[in-house]
């Protein structure tokens, strides 16, 4: 589930806002955008990598919040993980020209 | 320049445009809907529920296709996959599918699309990575011209007494109503997940179902909805892939076994059902162990969304044990839907046409799952299909469009037969659905008994919804989810209940192996007093 909308990274471009498919986030009027209904939060991970500066965290349990702290997300380096695992960066999409899945279906 | 729709009126009552074809949802489906209508010269408006670019159960995975090439050996492949459909499927929809999905993956090479490349250097485009293949179709949407409603959810059609007119419902950011009169309207609202936390599900409330059913379509496949999927405990990845090379143990240790009494070594196809049963008793731990090194690189990078979960608890696949478990799939990764009458997609009902996993896809795939793959193949040739049907049904129409009066036509959820009452809210009703339609031992494994218990709640739970359900504002969204899973969960129950054998994933307990006398689709029309019929004789009549 979304989690984190980190203050320190987020640039306000409210991208998240229009991006999610929950409809997760509320805009604010002079601040970073808000988790307003997590609960409708189907734990994609797709905000994360639209985010152009990994200001978000969406946690693996897609049941609840699990109260990771922002601490621990920086100091585990876990900010950004699925977009760069992806190839994609700073919001914009790359990587897919690499995806060896085909040796999956091989292999399959 | 293409044609854009036209304003009929603005804020601040509300948006009210006109087109020619409306197109209703946002994934893959509903993209190559509105880009075949746009190309065929009509004006197109696609309005979604979330973001096109993000919804649905594409955008946020990585999707084989059922790719067959042009050549002999594609009626070979086609054969062979029906023989797997429980007798259900038909090889002529199969074969014109794989062609027009050939087609269209070869358009999005020749469009740009970063498809990877083989050895030999040719381009492998018999696979699509969501995020990327739904951002790309994004961007041809918009380049054909296609007016995009992004969280504009659709609460009901509208009929002029003779033909769907277009649609209405509201927006969520802007928060007031929207309206569009269209001459044909492309239902691609996806399947319905049951609320379960699986990849894409926020959308995926069958709301198309209701909506189409309400206007008199049929739907068929109803009751194969007993497809689960493998995900880490209390994840959302439902990707069976990596469950190919994993072992399975219970509490204790001991190792889940197969059919010949070796320990399971591939939890995916068939082997979900030992999962399944193991699952019944108790928790159930899974290890990636029989992947090999250069195997286990080529899921990380190939599949990065699965190893997520992984990676944020801390957990290292291949040599941790970690608790697992199976996701419901409702008509996602089950077969049901709104039936398809002609080729055109069309649905029987004047205007209205369907694609994607809203359409049934027992033509394609019968009783058994369409995977990723196959309805992946499905989204690119029934999309396309539906988007060329309206478009020629909007150009035939011409002026007479918009000369009745014109009606909604939305009931349960938004308009109740009496009274609304303040205790009858979506998330229970939610919540009670989903408590006949997801566990295992009610729905991976039926039974006649349980299945009329099932049925009997349902029927309560639909009492409620049909006479007291009521919403304002942007909470008629909510509303009308929980009647539209409601209505899913209803037919669902009933047409598992009418099917009296097993045949795919219709797993029933009482009733082991295929009746002859089933070998036939069913379908069921009406929405509060439905009716389920065989359909041996359409389906002999689609197959000359």
């Amino acid at each position: 589930m979304i989690e984190i909308v980190s203050a320190t990274r987020c640039i306000e471009c409210d991208i998240c806002v229009k991006v999610c498919p929950a409809n997760v986030f509320d805009a604010t009027k002079d601040g970073a955008p808000v988790i307003a209904r997590q609960e409708d939060c189907q734990t994609c991970f797709l905000c994360e990598i639209y985010c152009p500066t990994d200001a978000l965290y969406v946690a693996e349990v897609a049941e609840g919040p699990t109260g990771i702290s922002e601490a621990e997300v920086e100091a585990r380096h876990l900010f950004g993980g699925y977009a760069r695992a992806l190839g994609w960066k700073r919001g914009k999409a790359g990587g897919s020209e690499f995806d060896p899945t085909h040796r999956i279906r091989v292999a399959q | 320049m293409p044609k854009t729709a036209t304003a009929v009126r603005s804020a601040p009552e509300g948006l009210h445009l006109a087109a020619d074809v409306l197109v209703l949802g946002g994934g893959p489906s509903a993209a190559w809907g509105a880009v075949a209508a746009a190309e065929s010269g009509a004006t197109v408006v696609l309005a979604d529920k979330g973001y096109l670019g993000t919804s649905g159960a594409t955008a946020p995975s990585n999707t084989g296709t059922w790719c067959v090439p042009p050549g002999d050996n594609r009626h070979t492949v086609v054969e062979r996959r029906w023989q797997r459909t429980g007798e259900l499927a038909d090889q002529r929809w199969m074969l014109r599918c794989v062609d027009t999905a050939y087609r269209n993956l070869l358009k999005l090479s020749e469009w740009g699309y970063p498809f990877p490349s083989e050895d030999d250097e040719r381009l492998y485009i018999a696979n699509l990575r969501g995020p990327d293949y739904m951002r790309f179709m994004r961007r041809r949407v918009l380049l054909a011209g296609v007016t995009v409603l992004d969280h504009h959810p659709a609460l009901e059609l509208l009929s002029d007494g003779d033909a769907v007119v277009g649609a209405a419902g509201v927006g969520r950011q802007v928060e007031h109503d929207w309206r569009v009169d269209a001459k044909a309207v492309v239902l691609a609202t996806g399947g319905c997940a049951f609320r379960e936390r699986i990849l894409g599900s926020a959308g995926l409330t069958g709301d198309g179902y209701l909506m189409a059913a309400e206007a008199g379509a049929t739907l068929s496949g109803m009751e194969f909805t007993g497809k689960y999927t493998l995900a880490p405990h209390g994840s959302s990845l439902n990707k069976g892939l990596p469950f190919r090379w994993a072992s399975f143990h219970r509490e204790d240790g001991s190792a889940i076994l197969g059919p010949t009494g070796e320990p399971l070594r591939n939890g995916i196809g068939d082997r979900e059902e030992e999962v399944a049963r193991a699952l019944i008793e108790g928790p159930v731990y899974a290890r990636l162990d029989q992947a090999e090194p250069a195997l286990q690189g080529w899921l990380r990078q190939g599949q990065p969304n699965c190893f997520v979960p992984y990676d944020r608890a801390g957990i290292d696949p291949f040599s941790d044990l970690f608790r697992i478990t199976l996701r419901a799939e409702g008509t996602v990764r089950g077969t049901g839907g709104i039936d398809i009458v002609s080729d055109d997609c069309a649905t029987g009902v004047p205007g209205l046409y369907v694609a994607g996993d809203a359409a049934s896809r027992e033509i394609m795939t019968g009783a058994v799952s369409g995977g990723g793959a196959v309805n992946s193949s499905w989204a690119l040739a029934s999309g396309w299909w539906a988007g060329k049907g309206a478009s020629t049904h909007a150009r035939r129409r011409g002026g007479k469009a918009f000369r009745n009066e014109v009606r909604p036509l939305g009931q349960a959820g938004l308009r109740p037969a009496a009274s609304p009452r303040a205790d009858i809210a979506a998330t229970e009703i939610i919540e009670a659905v989903r408590d006949e339609v997801t566990p295992l031992d009610k729905n991976f494994f039926r039974s006649g008994a349980g299945l009329e218990k099932s049925g009997e709640r349902l029927e309560s739970v639909w009492r409620d919804v049909r006479d007291h359900l009521q919403g304002e504002g942007l909470e008629r969204i909510r509303t009308r989810e929980a009647a539209s899973i409601a209505a899913a969960g209803r037919w669902s129950v009933a047409a598992a209940l009418h099917r009296s054998e097993s045949r795919g994933m219709h797993r029933r307990t009482d009733l082991p192996g295929k009746k002859l006398s089933l070998a036939h689709r069913l379908v069921i029309n009406g929405v509060d007093d439905f009716r389920i019929a065989g359909a041996s004789e359409r389906l002999a009549e689609l197959a000359s």
